[in-house]
């Protein structure tokens, strides 16, 4: 029986990340970066489960996450990549895309490069919605409709692809090492070849019918033409890039808004999920479907928030079981991985077994046996 | 109106002489702004201060660490709510007891948070100790028997220096003569902690062996006091029994005058036979009246019934404290809880805290225990809705805080949905995704009125910033169709005075979203025209673009522009439009021509001979295409 434990940091969370391992040791994901929003002052900070940070008080709470450091950050903090081991870059509200470096000697972290106005409308800034990274190229993308490509140790602007979008961008992701696909409010996929001078994409997908804002795309790791999308009415889609408009499938997975959708690194038959709805969905594609898997061995995750020195003992409101459910398609299952009553799960990451989420109940979420 | 409690406290506000201005004033959600006006409390006036103060109540939600608290109980608050109506009420007891000690310990967790920040602290601890009162008397609502034990164990919890003590003369190197040695024995003693007197006694037996025989005496009686099991089938009338006997032993042993030679040793004995007079003696081990109380039941009056507790509550109130000091809020809200006046403790918790935080969660909790009676306040809510709407309505000044503030409103049924509706339009939207956010909450609250205003404060936003695509979203969004009217307006003028079409992607891709509007569904097709005109489908843009006019969709102020498009379609080599087709534009043609007929004064000359020339150009299009197409259609191949 494992449990989630729940840590709450006093900032609404909008992005998790884990600090990239290196693919030739097989160690867990042990720091992970939380970028905040929503508060008059925002920050970064990084964490530390397992023995790399400071001992927890007492054995319970054991991989509780420790702070390590903490960066005032200006505006929300919309999104979060490491560069690389030492560098994060962000996103912010104000426009500006930020490069932090985490002194791992001293446990600080300092800014170590500044795009101020890498965003904005004529008059004002906008929101730089995304960023992704291959090192040493970072693109952004934001609301303004601007794409951008810095490289990191560069001060100006490598190329800019102006008026990409009529809309607000809301997510990028490499397709290969100079090919990008952005998903927008109107709800299209657009391609774009860095190869290839001029503002315009190099293909443009959209599911006919309702053009529901998508929000988070993320590539499979393997297969560089298959894509999943979530969008404002929670319904999970898969696309194949090469094959013209259609996605490959459409499951509704939730209930409101979802935020981010990311394949497993390592293991890409697992899919994560998490909306506004407050949930985590898990998907799995398994090859046996005779049992579900609640009948299977019976797993049980009981919520251990970090203040409850008494057990609450009988009180099933707060105790959830993993529940499962059947999607359309047989050999795909779901499972939820976190209890019920939350508000919004506004950003995960996984890697090897380990998952963290971020809330907008203040509250930071570990797994680190996570069923792949 | 009613009477003021309590004198309502003062706040200075910094620079600002009262004897000399008047200030202004106006109320916010959470705070008032004050500002210095211009007339002199003598009359007339003078020169003005460009400052406006913000007084604000509350700092507490504030605080990072408080945050937590808010967080936390949040979340039980909401697990409460949802906890199914129809079950017994003997099944949810222990379920609201554990609730009840949720909310403890996510008070106890911050306690330990905050150990450096005094003042707070010392308020939690209150805060706990009055709702581990009323978990015990209200919610658990021990019988009489265990009600003693209850309020033991309440004590021992809040008097947690004792262990510390004791630890430290056990770990000096002798115990027995540690100068808190009987300090940490008769503590024991006075909370009913006879097992740990014993061992620590021991120590002291050790020393002197020749009073042997006394301490075997003592350690026995401490042994043999009856404790009441609730679980056991013995009844109280038998514990009863069983504990008198057992006093009259004691008793016994003090006429016998067997511990005279060691005051110490007496004292115990006194103690274990409730002497009060000796109990005020030790008033500084026991530092609270309430201790004193607990401990004078214990050795008095075990069995004491819950209605009876008020008596000895007052009555030990009166013994313990100076009749000269002022009761403190704290010792007023106790008795009010000893009394059973729940009403009485949540009006006197209200005031003497400056958040409502906790009255909001008790007496949420004490409603669902069913223990408040439905008491109409003058606003029309109950106790409980006006706490919680009051609770939520500081929360929702917070900038950070309010998403927890909408789960509350849902659980106020009479005005929490209104409440919600006035705050939930003044969040502050600085980015598309906190917008979306918002919308969600009244999407699923059917607040349709809040999601189309939000989403035009966004759209105009957009608009204003050039991105018509995210403005066209949020009008979707909103199912808003004068706002994607105006928007294709926009996108028409700029066609108009450009020649081409800004964000194409956006055109071309519309979709049945093309159909919220007449003018979008219209700027749609016409786009298409150009598309099928570029791909040289020329019959089916001819086809398109009479469709638009004859169809109406078309707005007649662009009616010139179809036609002026029409004319390559005419002048191409072979005839495109069908003879019916040209009657049809040359009709369009006259019904736009007539109504131009008069010219206007003020629009030049040159426009207008721009217009005479364009018609004029047409009319001879038509007419040639006319030609064509009736010797085209009636020639026969032979």
């Amino acid at each position: 029986m494992e449990g989630i434990n729940a840590k709450y940091v006093s900032k609404k969370i909008s992005k998790t990340r884990w600090r990239p391992v290196s693919s030739s040791s097989l160690q867990q994901p042990d720091i992970f970066a939380t970028g905040s929003w929503d508060n008059e002052d925002n920050s970064i900070s990084i964490w530390s489960i397992g023995e790399n940070g400071v001992s927890s008080m007492g054995d319970e709470f054991e991989g509780d996450p420790q702070l390590l450091c903490e960066y005032k950050h200006n505006g929300d903090v919309l999104d979060l990549q490491f560069l690389d081991q030492d560098r994060i870059v962000t996103a912010s509200s104000t426009g500006a895309v930020t490069i932090f470096r985490h002194h791992h000697n001293s446990q600080t972290l300092s800014v170590s490069q500044l795009w101020e106005r890498a965003h904005h409308y004529p008059c004002n800034n906008a929101p730089c919605t995304g960023v992704v990274c291959n090192s040493p190229e970072i693109v952004t993308v934001g609301e303004d409709g601007r794409i951008m490509l810095f490289r990191a140790d560069q001060e100006g602007v490598l190329r800019t692809i102006e008026k990409a979008d009529s809309s607000a961008i809301h997510a990028v992701t490499f397709l290969r090492t100079t090919e990008i696909l952005t998903v927008n409010s109107i709800g299209q996929l657009k391609l774009w070849d860095f190869r290839q001078p001029g503002n315009e994409p190099s293909q443009i997908l959209s599911l006919t019918g309702d053009r529901v804002p998508l929000h988070c795309v993320d590539r499979h790791p393997n297969q560089q033409h298959i894509v999943a999308t979530g969008g404002q009415d929670g319904m999970l889609c898969i696309w194949d890039v090469r094959q013209g408009n259609m996605p490959i499938s459409l499951m509704e997975a939730h209930t409101s808004e979802m935020w981010e959708v990311h394949f497993h690194p390592s293991n890409p038959g697992h899919l994560f999920s998490c909306s506004e709805d407050g949930s985590l969905l898990h998907w799995e594609t398994s090859s046996n479907t005779d049992t579900p898997s609640f009948l299977q061995g019976g797993r049980n995750t009981s919520i251990i928030s970090r203040s409850a020195i008494a057990p609450t003992g009988g009180n099933q409101s707060l105790i959830n079981a993993w529940l499962t459910g059947d999607s359309s398609k047989g050999h795909l299952e779901t499972t939820h991985m976190l209890p019920s009553q939350m508000l919004s799960v506004n950003s995960l990451d996984v890697l090897g077994q380990c998952l963290v989420c971020g809330t907008d109940g203040e509250a930071i979420y570990v797994n680190r046996h996570v069923p792949i | 109106m009613e009477e003021v409690d309590v004198e309502p406290t003062t706040t200075p506000i910094p620079g600002f002489d009262s004897n000399q201005k008047h200030l202004g004033f106006v109320w916010g959600p959470g705070d008032i702004l004050v500002y210095e006006t211009i007339y002199k409390a003598s009359g007339g006036s003078a020169g003005g201060c460009p400052f406006v103060h913000e007084v604000r109540k509350d700092e507490d939600i504030y605080s990072p660490i408080l945050r937590k608290l808010f967080n936390e109980s949040h979340h039980i608050f909401v697990g409460l709510q949802r906890i199914r109506e129809d079950l017994p009420s003997k099944n949810k007891k222990p379920q609201f007891v554990s609730i009840s000690k949720n909310y403890r310990s996510v008070i106890r967790a911050c306690m330990e948070e905050l150990q450096q920040v005094a003042g707070i602290v010392s308020i939690l601890l209150a805060v706990e100790l009055i709702w581990n009162l009323c978990e015990v008397l209200f919610i658990d609502a021990a019988p009489a028997g265990s009600l003693v034990l209850h309020l033991l164990d309440w004590v021992r919890l809040h008097k947690a220096d004792v262990d510390e003590k004791a630890r430290e003369v056990l770990a000096s190197e002798s115990p027995a003569e540690h100068q808190a040695y009987w300090d940490v024995v008769i503590s024991y003693v006075l909370q009913g902690r006879m097992d740990e007197a014993r061992q620590v006694l021991v120590k002291q037996a050790a020393l002197q062996p020749a009073a042997r025989v006394m301490f075997k005496l003592l350690d026995n009686l401490l042994m043999k006091m009856p404790i009441f099991n609730p679980g056991e089938t013995q009844t109280l009338t038998e514990f009863d029994v069983k504990w008198r006997h057992w006093r009259e032993e004691v008793d016994h042993c003090l006429q016998d005058q067997s511990f005279a030679s060691n005051r110490h040793l007496e004292d115990i004995c006194k103690i274990l036979v409730g002497d009060e007079d000796v109990l005020l003696e030790y008033k500084e081990l026991l530092s609270t009246w309430y201790h004193f109380l607990v401990t004078r039941l214990l050795f008095s009056h075990p069995t004491v019934k819950p209605t009876e507790l008020h008596y000895y509550a007052q009555s030990s109130m009166h013994m313990f404290l100076d009749t000269r000091s002022v009761p403190e809020p704290l010792d007023s809200i106790l008795l009010a809880a000893f009394e059973f006046d729940i009403h009485q403790v949540i009006k006197d918790c209200s005031i003497a805290l400056n958040n409502w935080w906790f009255v909001g969660h008790l007496t949420d909790l004490l409603d669902h225990c069913k223990l408040l009676q439905s008491h109409n306040l003058h606003f029309g809510s109950n106790l409980r809705e006006f706490l919680l709407l009051e609770y939520a309505s500081g929360l929702f000044t917070h900038h950070s805080l309010w998403q927890l503030a909408v789960d509350y409103f849902d659980h106020c049924p009479e005005f929490g949905r209104v409440y919600l509706e006035l705050q939930i339009e003044r969040v502050p939207l600085d980015t598309e995704r906190k917008a979306l956010k918002v919308i969600r909450i009244c999407e699923q609250r059917q607040m349709t009125e809040q999601v189309r205003s939000i989403c035009k404060i966004m759209a105009k936003k957009a608009l204003r910033n050039n991105r018509l695509g995210s403005a066209l979203s949020w009008s979707i969004r909103a199912k808003d169709a004068a706002f994607a009217t105006l928007i294709s307006e926009r996108f028409l003028q700029d066609y108009c005075a450009k020649g081409t079409f800004s964000d194409l992607d956006l055109i071309d891709n519309l979709g049945p979203a093309m159909l919220l509007s007449d003018r979008l569904t219209f700027l749609g097709k016409y786009r298409e025209f150009h598309r099928l005109y570029g791909e040289k489908r020329f019959s089916d843009a001819a086809k398109l673009l009479l469709s638009l006019m004859t169809a109406k969709i078309a707005p007649h102020s662009f009616w010139m522009t179809l036609l002026t498009d029409a004319l390559p379609l005419l002048e191409q080599k072979e005839v495109i439009f069908s003879a019916d087709q040209t009657h049809e534009l040359m009709f369009c043609l006259e019904e736009l021509t007539s109504g131009k007929s008069v010219p206007t004064p003020d629009r030049p000359m040159q426009d207008e001979d721009i217009e005479t020339t364009k018609i004029e150009l047409l009319r001879l299009a038509l007419a040639r295409n006319l030609a064509m197409a009736i010797v085209k259609e009636g020639t026969v191949e032979v």
